[in-house]
């Protein structure tokens, strides 16, 4: 006998992390999977190779314009046209992009762009899908924090900001949808070695690998875990770093 | 700039990086740069992989299929896909890679650059005979498609072409059907290079892997266990369990030294011998034994190791081979993991392949700076006079004289490369 196959939506799919928990998805079963990303080429070549993964997946893709992924009624739209194809069972929000944090501070239009891109869109995507889910009363909204977002760092404050609107967002949609069947994960991520990163493992940071990285995002979101640091090894780190009083904290150049 | 070093842990080196991760701004990023070299794995064991000072594009992130003809076999995928992710991809499917060599933790973009092969040379061939097209990204923008029928001598160059003639992005190659990951294996001990040649040479026909372990410390010489196998249709059966070992740390000194290999080669030579016979092994383990040990370069200690891999013609390959095991007994030398295998008698795929009709030996050795150079020189004397060659995968030192020597089809192999690509090999054996 045959199960319907689990519908998955990725926003943000041609991210290396993104990428990567898709792979092993669709190595755990074959899966009706929805990819949702800026670039028509990436997009396409993610989905061929899922393709080549899970022949019995069905893989699909929607392209979305740049500004489709930050005015909020191309948002509401987006989401609506992705539900109306069938019920989703496993959404993750995994678009972002790492800024450089001194033009930030001197230009106030790329920490606008920074604070929109991974604060305020992702926020605006969990909550469109949030509706959806509730009213169905069952399915898995992942959202991709950071690290960064646990305590503001003068090395990227801006993105730590938005990273910690996303993580306040999803403990609000967390308390919204206790007892609803719906479970929110805020996954946070260490520092990963992929191609937003590249520019660190030049200054010799020690990353973790993309595929360690999603396999725990994967096995969090299979369990539903409110939160996922991801390697584990960052729960401890972060709650050291949120910890540390300010006179010890402002002494550190991290 | 960032630390990067190569298998053999000789040193590393500060270099620029850029990570190539989506094939269609590959032209883009290897544009505007000083020149750089392809790098993978960073398994081969020299500097064939290294551009100190310089730039090196990453391939990991190149690392989709695109597609796969579950009909005849063609695989079309990204450079930087690993060995390992297409056979665990396709043997579930009823097919194979058809040439594979001891580490499957190696991209396909770095088997063609080096044209590897495995144990099977003699039946199959080298990687590159079953390449059918290759795209390749110029530096200065422009992109080659080549194959053994389309632009032949690009594609003859670019196989084994050590990463010079543009960044390979893409690959078409044909897979062999097999029934399914089991192997039917059977251990031999020998006594002699003699018996060696008789065994390579009576297993050919029946056997499509061979290889041999031979114990370089035996005194007599020549010693060894030959291991040969072939697919077969074991029915389902349960994977092996893999125990994943690691070498957590870098030991003070090498745990490869003189005091150990004796041992180690007497117990591994017993050991083998009272396992002789034949059963049915899962292709891992047969094909991979160290991919299990994470990290076993680092047994070699601080200094590093160096490998040294030779090919000679067969007419003159028991002297040789002989030869060169008494050079290093002389020395007091010896080696663990020294591997004597026959190729077949084909013609290699590309200009710079190391592959030719003979006898391969593979010998390891710690880093004990000049002591271990020297015993180079000798050996280079005994390869060079047998009109053998080395094998450029391996190699942090060979001569210029011996890799002009080894290699004849240089000059014509040179107009292909592309100026903006420059390796501290190319550097060390082309000049540039």
């Amino acid at each position: 006998m045959s199960t319907a196959k689990q519908r998955i939506v990725i926003i943000g799919a041609t991210s290396a992390i993104a990428e990567h928990c898709a792979r092993l998805w669709v190595a755990d079963a074959a899966v009706d999977l929805s990819l949702i990303g800026r670039d028509p080429g990436k997009l396409e070549a993610v989905a061929a190779d899922l393709r080549v993964r899970s022949p019995q997946s069905l893989i699909r893709i929607h392209g979305a314009e740049a500004a489709g992924f930050v005015d909020p009624l191309a948002v509401r739209q987006l989401v609506d046209s992705i539900v109306a194809e069938g019920a989703v069972d496993r959404v993750l929000i995994a678009h972002g992009s790492l800024p450089d944090q001194s033009a930030c501070q001197t230009d106030l239009t790329a920490a606008n762009e920074a604070l929109v891109v991974n604060g305020i869109s992702p926020a605006l995507f969990a909550e469109a899908f949030a509706g959806h889910l509730q009213t169905v009363g069952r399915g898995t909204l992942a959202i991709i924090g950071s690290v960064a977002g646990d305590r503001g760092r003068k090395s990227n404050y801006v993105y730590g900001a938005a990273k910690g609107l996303v993580a306040r967002y999803a403990q609000g949609l967390q308390h919204r949808l206790a007892g609803s069947g719906v479970k929110v994960v805020l996954i946070k991520p260490g520092p990963t070695a992929t191609p937003m990163t590249a520019h660190l493992g030049q200054q010799g940071a020690r990353l973790a690998s993309v595929e360690e990285v999603a396999q725990a995002m994967v096995d969090g979101i299979a369990k539903g875990k409110p939160v996922v640091y991801a390697p584990a090894r960052w729960a401890l780190i972060m709650m050291v770093i949120r910890h540390l009083p300010a006179f010890v904290f402002n002494r550190m150049d991290i | 700039m960032v630390a990067v070093g190569s298998w053999g842990r000789l040193g590393s080196w500060e270099h620029q990086i850029r990570t190539l991760s989506h094939r269609s701004r590959v032209a883009g990023l290897l544009h505007d740069t000083q020149p750089g070299i392809a790098h993978g794995m960073g398994r081969s064991y020299g500097d064939v992989c290294l551009n100190p000072g310089g730039m090196l594009w990453l391939t990991r992130g190149l690392d989709r299929f695109i597609s796969l003809d579950q009909d005849s076999g063609r695989l079309v995928c990204e450079a930087g896909v690993l060995l390992r992710d297409i056979q665990r991809l396709v043997i579930p499917r009823g097919w194979a890679l058809p040439v594979t060599p001891g580490t499957q933790l190696v991209t396909v973009g770095g088997a063609i650059a080096n044209d590897v092969h495995g144990k099977n040379h003699h039946a199959a061939g080298s990687f590159g005979d079953h390449v059918r097209r290759i795209e390749l990204q110029r530096t200065d923008g422009s992109d080659i498609e080549c194959g053994p029928e389309l632009r032949p001598d690009w594609f003859r160059a670019t196989v084994g072409g050590l990463g010079l003639t543009g960044v390979i992005t893409i690959a078409e190659i044909q897979l062999r059907r097999v029934v399914g990951p089991w192997l039917l294996a059977e251990t031999v001990p020998y006594q002699s290079l003699d018996e060696f040649f008789r065994l390579a040479d009576d297993s050919e026909l029946d056997w499509e892997h061979t290889v041999s372990w031979i114990d370089c410390l035996a005194p007599a010489g020549g010693r060894g266990l030959f291991m040969r196998a072939r697919n077969t249709d074991a029915g389902l059966r349960p994977a092996p369990r893999s125990r994943a070992l690691a070498m957590p740390f870098v030991p003070p000194v090498s745990l490869v030294n003189k005091l150990s290999l004796r041992p180690f080669n007497l117990a591994y030579y017993n050991i083998g011998k009272r396992r002789a016979g034949s059963h049915i092994v899962h292709y891992e383990p047969f094909f991979y034994p160290l991919d299990n040990v994470r990290d076993w370069n680092r047994m070699y200690g601080p200094r590093g190791f160096f490998q040294y891999q030779c090919v000679v013609p067969r007419a003159v390959g028991r002297d040789a081979v002989q030869a060169i095991l008494g050079q290093i007994a002389g020395a007091g030398a010896g080696s663990f993991l020294a591997v004597l295998k026959t190729f077949g008698e084909r013609a290699a795929p590309g200009m710079l392949s190391f592959p030719q009709p003979g006898v391969t030996l593979a010998l390891d050795f710690p880093n004990q700076g000049t002591r271990t150079r020297q015993l180079f020189e000798r050996l280079d004397v005994i390869v060079g006079e047998a009109g053998g060659r080395l094998y450029p995968a391996k190699d942090a030192r060979m001569p210029r004289a011996l890799f002009e020597a080894g290699y004849p089809r240089l000059a014509e192999f040179l107009p292909h490369r592309d100026p903006g690509i420059s390796s501290a090999m190319s550097r060390r054996l082309m000049g540039s």
